[in-house]
């Protein structure tokens, strides 16, 4: 058997799920970010697929690397709100932050 | 300009300076301020007599107008135009004479008897602003500025009668002074605009022209002769004739040369020179209505003077019905009579009033002495023998009250004899007969209350001996115009035939005026009445001399002799006596009526005010109170309904979809991926 490009995209859309489901159920934030993580990561798999099968030659495999360092970047502003928020609330628990509602 | 105009302006103009000298400066002068303005008036004596002698040296009369507003219109034919302007005649320069003598002796004698008075400089502007009115009247041709200054006169008498007004029964008879003077005003100021009406000129000349052609206000006889009587009732103020004579008496309240300043011969001089000047212009009937105000004033006063017991008292009301006398006499159509009784009449009631008012200085400082508060310094009843004490202020009191008496030989006696052979002539001529009935009985009754206050003020005995040690005869400046005024009342000055004034230079000189009225409106003829007062001299001399002899001796048995009981009488006739005491209650019957008249007016008038203008005001006030709570009403109910729901419904709105936003931001999320799969489905 042949390894596609629908093999490529059906474990993405698989990570894809799992990252948005862990963003939506889990009560932890520091989950969340990690749920982010991984629908980022489904992204570059997408990239680098398309690089491998499709036209993109080497566009893919740099919007992939470009990915990679926002992901940083996003992680490291990302924990520093949490910090900020556990400072504030002394928890990290996204269910008992309903501040906005007010 | 003829020159002695130029005279006559300075005549008129140097007490204004005085005036105006003293009323800015007079603080800085203090004490000189009398001495100031005498000086003023002494130079203006010096002038008047000058312009006097050589008036009379020449027939010429001296006029000079000016026109002061042209209108420059046309009214009948007539340039529209006010002119003014001065005249000097006979009759002019005798009353600057008259006005400046007097003025002059008052301004002496207040040196003495103002001496100590808080407002000095004060009463000598004033007397200033007095003479100057009085002059302007006497010199100007034309009845314009003769109003202006009659009016200024009316000014300054209230001033002067005022002059105390601490004292309320100053302060109330100067105003009451003012205020019935403006009565009489308003006829005369009626009387000349319907004389301008017609003749659109206000000159003496002017208007006598006009009426000498034949010219008639409106074309009728009774026009010309309500305008006569209408100017004559500015005489009835000034001159304090009857029906508005009430306010000289109470005039009395000023300072006593004030008295005799306005009430011998300035300001009720006015009226009677009024008549005079406009003489000429009265009808028949204008003269005989003013002849009856005369008779009926004259005889009122003296009655009431007959039970009076304040000396200043007695002295107004024999000025008011001296006035009368004037008035009859040029009523009756005596014109060199009435003027003459004007200006002998100036002479010794000014001296009367000065010697009254040597008396009440000299009864004041002895009640001043003994810390006396109580008695009256102006009571007759509480003098008495001041003869011995006083005998210059006695033997010229003693002239000018033979001279009221018309006792031969003084010059009352001249004037007022030829007075009561005019009403003689004009009963014989029209039939009137009360007119000389009332002038005789007149004649005795002023005998009599004269003599009455001389015997009670100065004969007999004092009526307290330990005062009486006290009283001394008055200072230099005080006597001397006393003694000059006595002098003035001898028959020499003004007729040197002592029985008939008609042969002497006043006579030849204020000779009667061409009279301009139509013939058939005219009173009679003037060589017919002065041929037929020549018959009538003889006996009117004869009776009044008889009935003043008559007062004289009754007064002396009343009162020296003590014959006759006054008291007893009193007792007997207590009516008459408290009818006349009270002086016919013409106050009392003015306060019932036109005083209480006006104040009734004032109240209803009030009464509008506070009713039905205040109500239709306050109606208003609620009317717009109830549309406010109205509309107040559809504010809080309808607008503020409105706004209220509509915030109502948004937050109710609110409430209900405030529950999509937990504030989690998983939740949120959710939303947006099935919003996302919502368009997804749509669109794919």
């Amino acid at each position: 058997m042949t390894i596609t490009l629908t093999h490529f995209l059906l474990i993405s859309a698989i990570l894809f799920s799992l990252g948005m489901y862990a963003v939506l159920t889990r009560r932890n934030a520091i989950m969340v970010l990690m749920g982010v993580e991984l629908i980022l990561n489904s992204a570059n798999i997408n990239f680098l697929a398309f690089s491998r099968f499709g036209d993109m030659n080497i566009e893919g495999q740099m919007a992939a690397i470009f990915v990679i360092i926002l992901a940083a970047a996003e992680a490291a502003i990302a924990l520093a709100i949490v910090l900020n928020i556990y400072k504030r609330f002394h928890t990290v628990n996204v269910d008992e932050i309903s501040f906005l509602k007010d | 300009m003829i020159p002695e105009l130029n005279i006559a302006l300075a005549i008129l103009f140097l007490p204004l300076v005085s005036f105006l000298l003293l009323i800015f400066f007079g603080k800085r002068f203090l004490n000189r301020s009398g001495h100031i303005a005498t000086t003023f008036l002494g130079i203006d004596l010096i002038l008047a007599f000058f312009l006097f002698f050589s008036k009379l040296a020449t027939e010429a009369v001296w006029d000079i107008t000016v026109t002061w507003i042209d209108f420059h219109t046309m009214v009948n034919n007539i340039p529209l135009k006010l002119d003014i302007g001065i005249m000097v005649d006979n009759l002019t320069t005798v009353m600057l004479v008259v006005v400046t003598l007097i003025s002059f002796l008052v301004h002496v004698f207040s040196l003495a008897y103002m001496k100590d008075d808080v407002r000095y400089s004060r009463y000598y502007a004033n007397l200033g602003i007095f003479t100057f009115s009085m002059l302007g009247i006497v010199v100007t041709n034309n009845y314009l500025l003769m109003y202006v200054f009659w009016e200024l006169v009316g000014l300054s008498s209230y001033l002067l009668i005022g002059h105390w007004y601490e004292k309320k029964s100053a302060s109330d008879a100067a105003k009451k002074a003012f205020i019935v003077n403006r009565v009489g005003d308003l006829g005369f100021f009626i009387g000349i605009m319907i004389v301008w009406m017609q003749y659109s000129t206000l000159t003496f000349h002017g208007i006598f022209t006009a009426i000498g052609s034949g010219v008639l206000p409106y074309d009728s006889n009774a026009w010309l002769t309500a305008a006569g009587l209408l100017i004559f009732c500015g005489a009835i103020g000034k001159s304090a004739q009857f029906p508005l004579h009430v306010w000289l008496p109470d005039a009395m309240e000023g300072p006593t040369p004030v008295s005799a300043l306005i009430h011998a011969a300035t300001m009720v001089a006015a009226g009677v020179y009024l008549v005079a000047r406009t003489f000429p212009m009265l009808t028949a009937d204008a003269l005989m209505v003013i002849a009856y105000f005369g008779a009926v004033t004259s005889f009122i006063a003296a009655t009431i003077a007959i039970v009076q017991n304040d000396i200043k008292k007695i002295l107004a009301y024999s000025t008011v019905s001296q006035l009368g006398y004037m008035v009859m006499g040029l009523g009756v159509g005596a014109f060199s009579a009435g003027v003459m009784h004007l200006v002998t009449h100036a002479a010794f009631k000014a001296g009367l009033f000065l010697a009254s008012g040597s008396v009440i200085y000299a009864m004041h400082r002895a009640l001043h002495h003994l810390n006396d508060h109580h008695t009256d310094a102006q009571d007759v009843r509480s003098m008495g023998g001041l003869k011995s004490k006083m005998p210059v202020t006695f033997w010229t009191m003693t002239m000018f009250t033979l001279a009221i008496s018309g006792v031969p030989l003084t010059s009352g006696f001249l004037s007022k004899d030829e007075i009561l052979a005019g009403t003689l002539a004009y009963s014989h001529f029209t039939g009137h007969s009360l007119i000389p009935i009332v002038g005789f009985l007149v004649a005795g009754l002023t005998a009599f209350y004269m003599f009455r206050m001389l015997i009670l003020t100065f004969m007999g005995e004092h009526k307290d001996a330990h005062r009486f040690e006290h009283i001394h005869e008055s200072p230099k400046a005080i006597i001397i115009p006393l003694m000059v005024l006595a002098t003035f009342s001898f028959f020499a000055f003004f007729s040197l035939n002592p029985i008939s004034a008609s042969q002497g230079w006043f006579f030849e000189k204020i000779s009667y005026p061409a009279v301009v009225v139509p013939e058939k409106l005219a009173a009679t003829p003037t060589e017919e009445f002065v041929e037929e007062i020549h018959h009538q001299h003889t006996m009117a001399m004869a009776l009044s001399v008889g009935v003043s002899g008559l007062g004289i001796l009754i007064a002396f048995i009343t009162y020296f002799w003590k014959k006759i009981s006054a008291d007893a009488f009193e007792r007997m006739l207590k009516p008459l006596h408290t009818f006349l005491y009270r002086k016919w209650f013409f106050d009392e019957l003015y306060d019932a009526t036109v005083v209480a008249g006006t104040v009734g007016l004032a109240r209803l008038l009030a009464w509008f005010d506070n009713t039905i203008i205040d109500g239709i005001v306050n109606g208003a006030a609620w009317l717009t109170k109830i549309v406010s709570v109205i509309s107040g009403k559809f504010d809080t109910l309808v607008v503020d309904g409105m706004v209220n729901f509509t915030a109502f419904f948004t937050g109710m709105m609110g409430q209900t979809v405030q529950k999509v936003q937990t504030g989690k931001v998983q939740t949120y999320m959710i939303f947006a991926i099935i919003g996302f799969m919502v368009l997804l489905a749509l669109y794919i």
